[in-house]
């Protein structure tokens, strides 16, 4: 009977489902993943750090600051920074500036089709407080409260350089080991769901997208 | 016993080789390519780090046992291929195991890793996975017209379906080489390799910017490690099997890594110059000016060469 109620906190509701989706997605609740063998976790944060993949997936007007990193005049590349057309290929999501409601819904199904060491850079001010959209009525203020951020880069807008600066420290908080966000985001799911579906009005999705 | 232990251990290092001058290679020539556009580009042994990255990640999503045997038989496609292929020519270390007829083993081999794949990333069951797909084999059918014609060309020329022999007979000097004594067949077989290295003009397979990466857009961690791996393993396969149907093979490896590289550089210098073309535009050039090349390559050696 005890293990009947632990398989039931361990499954997801997924109650945004209709009938012949709920067939269609996995309901097992992800658990967080820790680093294991300490003394390898050094070389392969090493590996993370200098081989970080980027999502293509410009949220919002910031993303045009990310073009002008991979052309010849700032060539991210140097940097071991690449562009990943897919989530689940990537490790690196840039939130460019404001995220509507709209875009938020797309912002987490992307984010939790990651795999687990995945950081996220949150640009510009709208990403800290609303910066100048804090009054909309469709955008979010705090991205911080709807998936977990490892690094702000704040501006309106950031220069390519300001973003640059901010990978490279980035690289920094991986090789020291502080980038646990997708433990963070797991360890509190319930808490991030209950933020995400508090704006979401149509939550049509399962509650984690595997 | 023994002696099997040994060759196995031989081409266990004919593997690691290929593997890591693969992997450097691909660094080497997106260096290049960044030179091209004016850019310094990424350290040459990043796809090192890719690969390891990539293995190195907490959690990875299966749709299945098929998804799980996707990258498994493309690995096993590419690692094949190679096992075939006489890296170095009279040398036994990198031998490999060449025997009568296993030029139609490698052309098998070829195909063999991208059906796989096909079959994993159809249970991926992602909509992009499947227009990659079918626009990969159908590029695949293409592109392996002129090469077939060409092997087959080379066949009738030095009579032997033998990649060792091929080797054999194009030694003691340039002017052996297939290239200068069956150049419709080396032409044929050059055009066929911008389609098979996946550059532009030829890479609608995986578009990046239209179908996120084509067949491979489903996979993730452990599984796009193990491909990545495979891409390097294959690349340098192809090269090799190359180097040894046209350009003479290698005696050394040092001559080995100038003469691939070279040969690499013809589908860079193609793809540093040219955008991309549509899939039926694709198939449409190789069914034209490659296959006519090829078809005159197989008659033009039947007349020379087939004396009975």
């Amino acid at each position: 009977m005890r293990r009947a109620n632990r398989k039931d906190e361990q499954e997801l509701a997924n109650d945004g489902l209709t009938y012949p989706d709920t067939e269609y997605f996995c309901k097992t609740r992800p658990v967080p993943v820790g680093p294991q063998f300490k003394a390898m976790e050094a070389v392969r944060n090493w590996a993370r750090a200098n081989s970080l993949a980027v999502q293509a997936f410009g949220t919002g007007c910031g993303a045009v600051e990310l073009r002008p990193l991979m052309t010849a005049r700032y060539d991210a590349y140097r940097y071991g920074i690449t562009g990943s057309p897919t989530p689940r290929q990537s490790c690196v999501f840039v939130i460019g500036g404001y995220a509507s409601v709209k875009t938020l819904k797309r912002i987490v199904v992307s984010y939790e089709q990651m795999q687990n060491p995945k950081f996220v850079v949150a640009l510009g001010s709208c990403t800290v407080n609303g910066g100048m959209y804090w009054d909309s009525y469709n955008t979010i203020n705090r991205i911080d409260h709807y998936i977990p951020v490892d690094l702000y880069v704040s501006g309106c807008m950031p220069r390519p350089e300001a973003l640059l600066a901010g990978f490279v420290k980035l690289k920094e908080l991986i090789k020291a080991g502080k980038c646990e966000g997708a433990n963070r985001y797991i360890e509190n799911l319930d808490w991030y769901k209950a933020n995400q579906k508090r704006v979401i009005k149509n939550w049509n999705m399962p509650d984690y997208n595997w | 016993m023994s002696e099997w232990l040994t060759r196995g251990g031989y081409a266990a290092i004919s593997v690691f080789v290929a593997a890591t001058y693969g992997l450097l290679l691909s660094g080497i020539i997106a260096r290049t390519l960044a030179r091209v556009q004016g850019r310094i580009g990424i350290p040459v042994w990043q796809a090192f780090l890719d690969v390891f990255k990539n293995a190195a990640k907490r959690t990875a999503v299966s749709h299945g046992a098929m998804f799980y045997l996707g990258p498994v038989f493309r690995i096993a496609g590419g690692v094949g291929t190679l096992l075939f292929i006489p890296l170095l020519y009279d040398s036994e270390v990198f031998g490999n195991f060449h025997f009568a007829g296993d030029i139609i083993l490698i052309i098998y081999f070829i195909l063999f890793g991208a059906l796989g794949m096909a079959l994993g990333a159809g249970e991926a069951g992602h909509p992009y996975s499947a227009i990659g797909v079918g626009r990969g084999l159908a590029q695949f059918a293409a592109f392996e017209v002129p090469f077939g014609l060409a092997v087959l060309s080379l066949a009738i020329q030095y009579d032997t379906l033998s990649v060792y022999q091929m080797v054999g007979a194009q030694q003691g000097g340039v002017a052996n080489w297939t290239l200068f004594t069956n150049p419709l067949a080396t032409a044929a077989a050059m055009l066929s390799l911008l389609g098979s290295t996946g550059y532009a003009p030829f890479d609608v397979v995986g578009s990046p910017q239209e179908i996120p990466t084509g067949p491979r857009t489903e996979f993730q961690s452990d599984f796009i490690s193990l491909m990545q791996l495979n891409r390097a393993i294959f690349a340098a396969a192809k090269l090799v099997l190359y180097m040894n149907l046209f350009f003479g093979g290698a005696t050394n490896l040092i001559e080995l890594m100038i003469k691939t590289w070279a040969i690499y550089m013809v589908p860079i210098a193609v793809a540093a110059a040219y955008p991309r073309y549509r899939i039926d535009q694709s198939i449409r050039f190789f069914l034209r000016v490659p296959t006519w090349i090829g078809i005159a390559a197989v008659i033009l050696a039947d007349f020379l060469y087939n004396v009975s």
